[in-house]
């Protein structure tokens, strides 16, 4: 009961993307047809489920035994950079054709903060090895589900007519807001 | 082309040209998720300048000896480095706005805005130029940080650092200090923006124009005075 809580809190109601404002920068950047922002939503979530597993081990069996908390920010950030090199190596092995669909978005995945932030909320709430694991997966869906509703919504505003000024990032940014005010509907699922 | 650059001009640039926030919509996740007070931007504003600071000093002293190939990986060491000190500082000596903050301090590890000065910037040029630009694109950064900060604080609290400035009279929108009216503002604030460069390119665009015009006059006049 515990996980089910906690996945739908990361997914729908504590949104990554509009409720911490975590990986804004792909969230603009590749909301612009539904095919790739599910690719990269897809991306973004398996990074996430292996970041939130080894950020896990890497806390409480190195990080804490040693006393070394102080190291946390280096750390994470590092792993996080060798683990989505380390995944893409993996993934041109095993599987050419996901490796085709994932393309670019793998290694721009390092960059986005939503990653480094799922590793520093989970040792903040100290949650348990389970509770991280449905945290990170609960995350990158919610990621995923807020980055396809957006392309959706911005491959209909292709025939919309947005004063020039207001193209681009800003018309995004508008209705990123209006899909907060949404999403807010699920805050009291829990 | 780049030595032409004046020093001020190293600074000024980042205020407004290439303004990381407006023009190039860079850093956008601790700008949005800090500001709900103006003084919370304040603070991220300096402990981000900070970090571009100190990082541009060390990456462009020491740029000769970084090999091309691990450079991104050395930026993010040092940048992680100085992001540990500000963590650390601000909790001993700042625990509430610390608290306030949160998990978006360490987060400045990832801003795009500080490893992108630093692989565009400081890694081709002298400490000096570095920190200057450094301060530059900083202090655009926390300008973003206060203006959004004081809307939003205004609207959604009635106050300004803490002092109110409306009448009791004014109902405050609470969604201003939700997370859709940080996407609103900045969404209004880049649409202005945008349009207020528009606005300049066209003027800049007519009086050339208009020289041009003036130009192809003048020697139309000149001409039958030449024969």
């Amino acid at each position: 009961m515990e996980l089910i809580i906690i996945f739908i809190s990361a997914a729908v109601v504590n949104n990554f993307v509009l409720a911490y404002f975590l990986g804004i920068c792909p969230f603009i950047g590749v909301s612009n047809k539904i095919t790739s922002a599910v690719s990269m939503g897809m991306a973004t979530t398996f990074v996430m489920t292996i970041t939130a597993i080894v950020s896990w081990l890497l806390f409480n069996l190195v990080l804490v035994p040693y006393d070394l908390g102080f190291l946390q920010i280096p750390s994470f950030i590092l792993v996080i950079a060798s683990l989505v090199q380390f995944v893409e190596m993996v993934i041109k092995k095993v599987s050419q054709s996901l490796y085709r669909a994932l393309g670019i978005f793998l290694p721009l995945i390092t960059t986005n903060c939503a990653i480094l932030g799922l590793a520093l909320f989970a040792s903040m709430r100290s949650y348990t090895f389970p509770e991280s694991v449905v945290f990170g997966v609960g995350a990158g869906a919610g990621f995923t589900l807020a980055l396809t509703i957006m392309a959706g919504i911005r491959e209909e505003l292709e025939l919309a007519e947005v004063p020039e000024a207001f193209k681009g990032a800003p018309i995004t940014l508008i209705i990123a807001g209006i899909l907060a005010l949404a999403f807010m509907g699920f805050a009291g699922m829990i | 082309m780049k030595k032409n650059v004046t020093l001020s001009k190293e600074f000024l640039k980042g205020l407004w040209d290439i303004n990381p926030v407006f023009r190039q919509a860079l850093g956008l996740c601790p700008l949005l998720a800090v500001t709900v007070s103006a003084i919370n931007g304040i603070a991220m504003g300096l402990a981000s300048t900070f970090v571009l600071v100190s990082a541009s000093l060390l990456i462009s002293s020491i740029r000769k000896l970084i090999p091309p190939q691990v450079r991104i990986a050395s930026f993010i060491v040092i940048i992680a480095t100085f992001v540990t000190i500000v963590d650390l500082v601000m909790k001993a000596k700042f625990p509430d706005l610390s608290k306030e903050l949160g998990p978006f301090i360490p987060l400045i590890v990832a801003n795009c805005v500080i490893l992108g000065r630093q692989e565009a910037f400081s890694s081709k040029n002298s400490p000096g130029r570095a920190v200057l630009d450094a301060f530059g694109i900083g202090f655009g950064f926390l300008i973003a940080l206060f203006v959004l900060g004081s809307i939003r604080e205004i609207l959604g609290s009635r106050t300004i650092l803490g002092f109110t400035v409306l009448p009791d009279s004014f109902e405050p929108w609470i969604v201003m200090i939700l997370p859709a009216g940080a996407f609103l503002t900045l969404g209004i604030l880049m649409g202005i923006a945008n349009a207020y460069n528009i606005r300049k390119e066209r003027i800049a665009k007519q009086t050339l124009m208009e020289k041009f015009k003036m130009a192809v006059a003048g020697r139309n006049v000149n001409q039958p005075e030449a024969k």
